[in-house]
């Protein structure tokens, strides 16, 4: 049972990590990076299981929180600035090119 | 014969230096006035008890004192020692007693001066290195003495340093010296290294005796052409002379001391010192006896004319030193230490006399505002003319004795021309001597109602006398033609200098002719400054050309400035500016700020602004670090 939730995380991580190289949509990117989130969700419940400690549903209580937290600011920068630059696609976010 | 208590010469100078640096501020006026002159009287005594011990030592005797191995460096080995002979003694003598009535002078001169200790501490060093510099037994002591009595005079010259003309006066002698140390220091390595090829390198004075006769010709020439070239600089020969008549700026005490009877003089002293390796080279003794008489004439002729009472006795000390070399040069050298000596006493007593003068004046020092001063300063008016007489060269005074001799022997050694000059230089010798006595103590006053000219006070007046009397009877006592008292004292150290016998007719007629050349120097200053003057304004206006050239010095000043000071500056400003600013400084800054912003340049490529790009590099990063960590895990 480990063993294969171990590997769902692994996939998860994957799927987000290729996402968030690979989109252009930056609202898709910000999904992308919730992905990768929860597959280390994943592994902490793995593991609080595998082993009967409670730190690991502790920490995915945290994440989940943080990661509210950051989607909540995210959506907003995001927002923000679709508006003022007029598109959705990441890679013409520039402005901060050297 | 060794005698450690020899060294008690150099100690009590050394001692009134160092209580008077460190101690005489806090302990007062009268303390410093005490241990000043008293440490200078002590060597002096201490020299006249070795001198009488040196008497019982035959003429060839001497007394040495090893003090310390001072440079030991492979074959080379220089002890700190020093040696009283027969020239070194005598030497300490005039250095000594003449240094201590000048010391007892200057209790008077420099009272209520706020550098009174200062004063005394730097003349104490005066002396103590002046005395290493006579008593060194070898070159590199006397160099040693000789950078010394330098310093000392860089200091004293500068001494009311708050004053910017003074403080430049005292670099000027400073640097102008620097010059002619390099001479002597390229002199000293080419006798070392001539004495290395021959035998051992050596610079002892007793080695080189040996050692000179061994050597090649040219080699000889050259040591002693450089180290003559040393002795221009220090005594104030053509072409370094411009120092001294700027070095009045120092207290006149100091001028009397340093810059007429004893520093002045060590160039002098050296050659007559090294005498068996200036008669193995006849040319350099050409080339010290004709820069000599060169310089005797031309400062005489610019003493013609000048108006400050110190710079006419400037340019008469140069004209002097001239006659001494003049002496050194042809072989006579006891008669060159014999001017030096009657010198010593004439020309100390002539700027005691002057300094006198311009302490009654208030600081005045403008003879053309002087005159008349001959009932206001009695005493000071009698020894000037004591003095006076002697530089003059009018019989029986000293000044008579030292120069006919001189002159003489350049005349018997077959140098006539030097001769003519030398006497040409004599009558301009009287001639600005009177005048200068003329203008300052005869004739009515020419100052302001506002100075009150008043006699200096016995602490300065009691000096001047004893040396008045040295003036007097110096010349027939120590150098009577054929019966001289100092040739026979310094036989043994002058083994090598010109022999004349007999032929007394022509030294009585030379003698007789010299005279007249004096008395009719005083005679046309006379018809000049007491009975016509309105005479030296006419004949300004008749010879203008001439006037002006001797006026402004023949412009030497102006001509080493152009030539050799601007140049020098425009030069180190080139460097400073192409060089040191344009390659260094800013070379080193623009290096710094282009590979700064060529790193920039290179760096800002990396961030792209692209978040994809750099999430792409953080998990890039994330993998190596676990790829590494899995491959320590596994092996």
């Amino acid at each position: 049972m480990f063993g294969e939730l171990i590997i769902l995380s692994a996939v998860l991580f994957a799927v987000g990590a290729v996402g968030f190289l690979t989109r252009r949509n930056a609202f898709v990117v910000l999904m992308s990076l919730e992905l990768m989130l929860n597959a280390a969700n994943v592994v902490f419940v793995a593991a609080s299981k595998q082993w009967g400690g409670p730190e690991g549903l502790a920490s995915v209580l945290i994440v989940i929180a943080i990661a509210a937290a950051e989607a909540a600011v995210a959506l907003a920068a995001l927002l923000a600035l679709f508006r003022v630059v007029g598109t959705e696609k990441i890679d013409e976010w520039r402005a901060l090119r050297g | 014969m060794e005698d450690a208590m020899l060294r008690l010469i150099l100690l009590f100078p050394l001692a009134g230096f160092l209580f008077n640096a460190f101690l005489g501020k806090r302990a007062g006026e009268r303390v410093v006035s005490w241990v000043g002159p008293a440490s200078i009287f002590f060597s002096f005594a201490t020299g006249v008890y070795f001198m009488s011990q040196l008497a019982g030592l035959g003429e060839h005797g001497y007394i040495r004192d090893v003090i310390f191995t001072w440079i030991a460096s492979g074959e080379v080995s220089i002890p700190f020692s020093i040696v009283f002979d027969h020239l070194s003694g005598w030497m300490v003598l005039v250095v000594t007693g003449v240094g201590f009535l000048i010391h007892v002078y200057s209790i008077g001169y420099m009272h209520g001066d706020k550098g009174y200790y200062r004063y005394f501490a730097y003349l104490n060093l005066f002396v103590f290195m002046m005395l290493v510099l006579v008593l060194g037994s070898n070159l590199l002591l006397m160099f040693l003495g000789w950078e010394g009595v330098g310093l000392c005079s860089y200091l004293l010259i500068g001494f009311w340093f708050t004053e910017e003309e003074r403080a430049r006066a005292g670099m000027k002698a400073f640097i102008v010296n620097r010059i002619g140390d390099l001479g002597f220091i390229l002199g000293i390595a080419t006798l070392l290294w001539g004495s290395a090829v021959v035998s051992h390198p050596t610079v002892e004075f007793s080695q080189l005796q040996a050692v000179v006769p061994r050597l090649p010709e040219w080699v000889v020439l050259a040591a002693t052409l450089l180290l003559f070239v040393g002795a221009t600089g220090k005594s104030a020969q053509i072409p370094l002379y411009v120092w001294l008549p700027d070095a009045m700026a120092g207290p006149t005490p100091v001028s009397a001391l340093i810059h007429a009877a004893t520093m002045v003089t060590a160039g002098v002293y050296m050659v007559a010192r090294m005498n068996f390796a200036y008669s193995a080279a006849p040319l350099a003794m050409d080339v010290v006896a004709g820069v000599g008489v060169a310089t005797a004439f031309f400062a005489a002729t610019m003493g013609l004319v000048a108006t400050d009472i110190k710079k006419v006795l400037a340019y008469s000390t140069v004209s002097q030193l001239g006659y001494m070399f003049v002496g050194v040069g042809v072989g006579a050298y006891a008669g060159g230490m014999f001017h030096l000596t009657t010198h010593a006493f004439f020309k100390a007593l002539l700027f005691l006399g002057a300094g006198s003068v311009i302490h009654g004046m208030s600081g005045e020092q403008d003879i053309r505002k002087m005159g008349g001063l001959k009932d206001k300063m009695p005493w000071t008016y009698r020894v000037f003319l004591i003095e006076g007489l002697a530089l003059a060269g009018i019989p029986p005074f000293a000044g008579f004795f030292s120069k006919d001799e001189i002159l003489f022997k350049a005349f018997a050694s077959g140098h006539k021309l030097i001769w003519a000059v030398g006497i040409a230089a004599a009558f301009m010798t009287a001639f600005y001597t009177f005048r200068l006595i003329f203008l300052v103590f005869y004739n009515t006053p020419r100052y302001d109602e506002s100075v009150h000219p008043h006699e200096s006070p016995p602490v300065m007046i009691i000096p001047m006398a004893i040396l008045a009397v040295l003036s007097f009877i110096g010349g027939f006592v120590l150098g009577f033609p054929h019966h001289s008292l100092i040739e026979a004292f310094m036989e043994g150290v002058f083994r090598h200098g010109v022999e004349i016998h007999g032929a007394s007719g022509l030294e009585m007629g030379l003698m007789f002719l010299s005279t007249i050349v004096a008395v009719a120097g005083w005679a046309v200053a006379y018809r000049m400054y007491v009975v016509d003057t309105t005479l030296p304004e006419k004949i300004a206006q008749r010879f203008k050309a001439a006037y002006a050239l001797l006026f402004n010095r023949y412009w030497v000043d102006e001509i080493y400035d152009t030539l050799f000071v601007k140049t020098y500056l425009g030069i180190s400003d080139g460097i400073m500016r192409y060089i040191v600013d344009d390659v260094i400084i800013e070379g080193f800054l623009n290096t710094a700020a282009r590979t700064s912003l060529g790193t920039g340049r290179q760096l800002r490529k990396l961030q792209t602004g692209d978040v994809q790009a750099y999430g792409f590099a953080m998990l890039a990063g994330v993998l190596l670090v676990l790829a590494y960590i899995v491959w320590r895990w596994a092996t």
